[in-house]
């Protein structure tokens, strides 16, 4: 709690919330199997730490790409509750995407953002949205429906809201600067072929 | 002078890919554009078997196909030479590792009567790029060889979870032409 930097960019009025509870919060909450895609880094981790789960999708590389492989998974099971939990300089780095995936419009992803303001694995840094800019207008920019989560309630409440929604929906947090709770296995085949089976694509040996 | 249908090989190239798509049931397909691709991209959109969007970087339009390919939807994507410069790292850190088949279609700039300085060197990164991270790679030169080589690497990327890129030379497309 000790580290957040300053967020003059950000919804002002929103609690400093916690990943690690967070992510517990979401997990919890999926009862469908839902697909759930977890960003590179301390997301993951978090991911990771709230329980396994064969629905589960782990990057460990290709930052940024956290949504548009949510995006994929949405379009190829529109069945399926499709989850992509991102860091918000992750999703710096692609924020493209946004405008992607407002204009085909899935009817069942939900966007989650958790926003510290900084690069928390490389060493703290603020990111360079941090000073000035708001993730949640940035997205409603881009055509999605966004807000910020006030406190835990509010998330949950939003969370629930979204995977029930017929559009895509960006909710965003923000967050401390707490490590995760763990960390990721780091074999990226085994993370694939699992999710795979989770998914229903591929039958277990 | 128009970005010619060539006559070394017809206009036929671009209705041999999507058939060839379509036999090998690839049915989503992300791209950013290209001068080239335009009637390819066209008859993709015009086709209602095929989910075809653009995206705004070519990353995030391997991301997509990966993630479907996961969730059981076979895609491509579609790009030019200098959109392939911007993949080495969703390449090394998600395609390979993951053992995904991603196929890439690259319409091929850079040489052959490239007026674009910048253009000729992102094509020389093009296949180092490929060779070092040892993904399987046809430069595609004939229209007679077209299909045989499409289908096949599909089949090949499908079988042996790999990743491939078919770049489609101006032999083939006739290129894209300066105009003053």
């Amino acid at each position: 709690m000790s580290r957040t930097p300053s967020t003059s960019g950000r919804a002002s009025n929103a609690k400093v919330m916690n990943r690690t509870d967070l992510t517990r919060r979401i997990v919890a909450r999926l009862k469908s199997e839902e697909a759930v895609i977890g960003g590179i880094g301390n997301t993951n981790f978090d991911l990771w730490s709230a329980g396994r789960r064969p629905q589960n999708f782990y990057m460990l590389g290709s930052m940024g790409l956290a949504f548009p492989i949510a995006l994929g998974v949405a379009v190829a099971q529109p069945r399926r509750r499709v989850i992509a939990l991102e860091g918000d300089g992750s999703l710096l780095m692609q924020l493209g995407c946004l405008t992607t995936i407002a204009a085909t419009a899935p009817k069942n992803l939900t966007l989650i953002v958790m926003d510290n303001g900084i690069y928390q694995i490389t060493g703290g840094q603020p990111t360079p949205a941090a000073a000035a800019s708001d993730i949640v207008a940035v997205a409603r920019g881009c055509g999605l429906e966004s807000a910020w989560a006030s406190d835990e309630e509010d998330f949950e409440r939003l969370l629930d809201a979204a995977l029930s929604a017929a559009r895509p929906q960006l909710i965003a947090a923000r967050i401390d600067a707490q490590p995760g709770a763990g960390a990721t296995d780091r074999d990226p085949v085994q993370i694939r072929e699992r999710f795979m089976r989770g998914l229903g694509v591929r039958a277990a040996p | 002078m128009d970005t010619a249908e060539p006559k070394t090989a017809s206009g036929l190239w671009h209705e041999i890919v999507l058939d060839t798509l379509k036999r090998n049931e690839v049915k989503l397909i992300t791209y950013v554009p290209d001068r080239v691709l335009t009637p390819l991209i066209a008859n993709l959109h015009a086709d209602p078997y095929f989910t075809t969007f653009p995206t705004a970087r070519e990353e995030e339009a391997v991301g997509i196909v990966s993630g479907a390919w996961m969730g059981g939807l076979r895609g491509a994507v579609l790009m030019q030479t200098s959109g392939f410069g911007t993949l080495g790292n969703v390449l090394a850190s998600l395609a390979v590792p993951y053992q995904i088949p991603l196929i890439m279609i690259v319409s091929e700039r850079g040489t052959l009567g490239e007026f674009n300085w910048g253009q000729a060197l992102v094509c020389r990164t093009m296949r180092p790029v490929l060779d070092a991270l040892a993904v399987e790679h046809h430069t595609i030169t004939r229209l007679d060889e077209l299909e045989f080589i499409l289908d096949r690497s599909i089949k090949q990327a499908v079988a042996t979870q790999a990743p491939v890129a078919l770049i489609l030379s101006p032999l083939l497309t006739g290129g894209k032409v300066f105009q003053k």
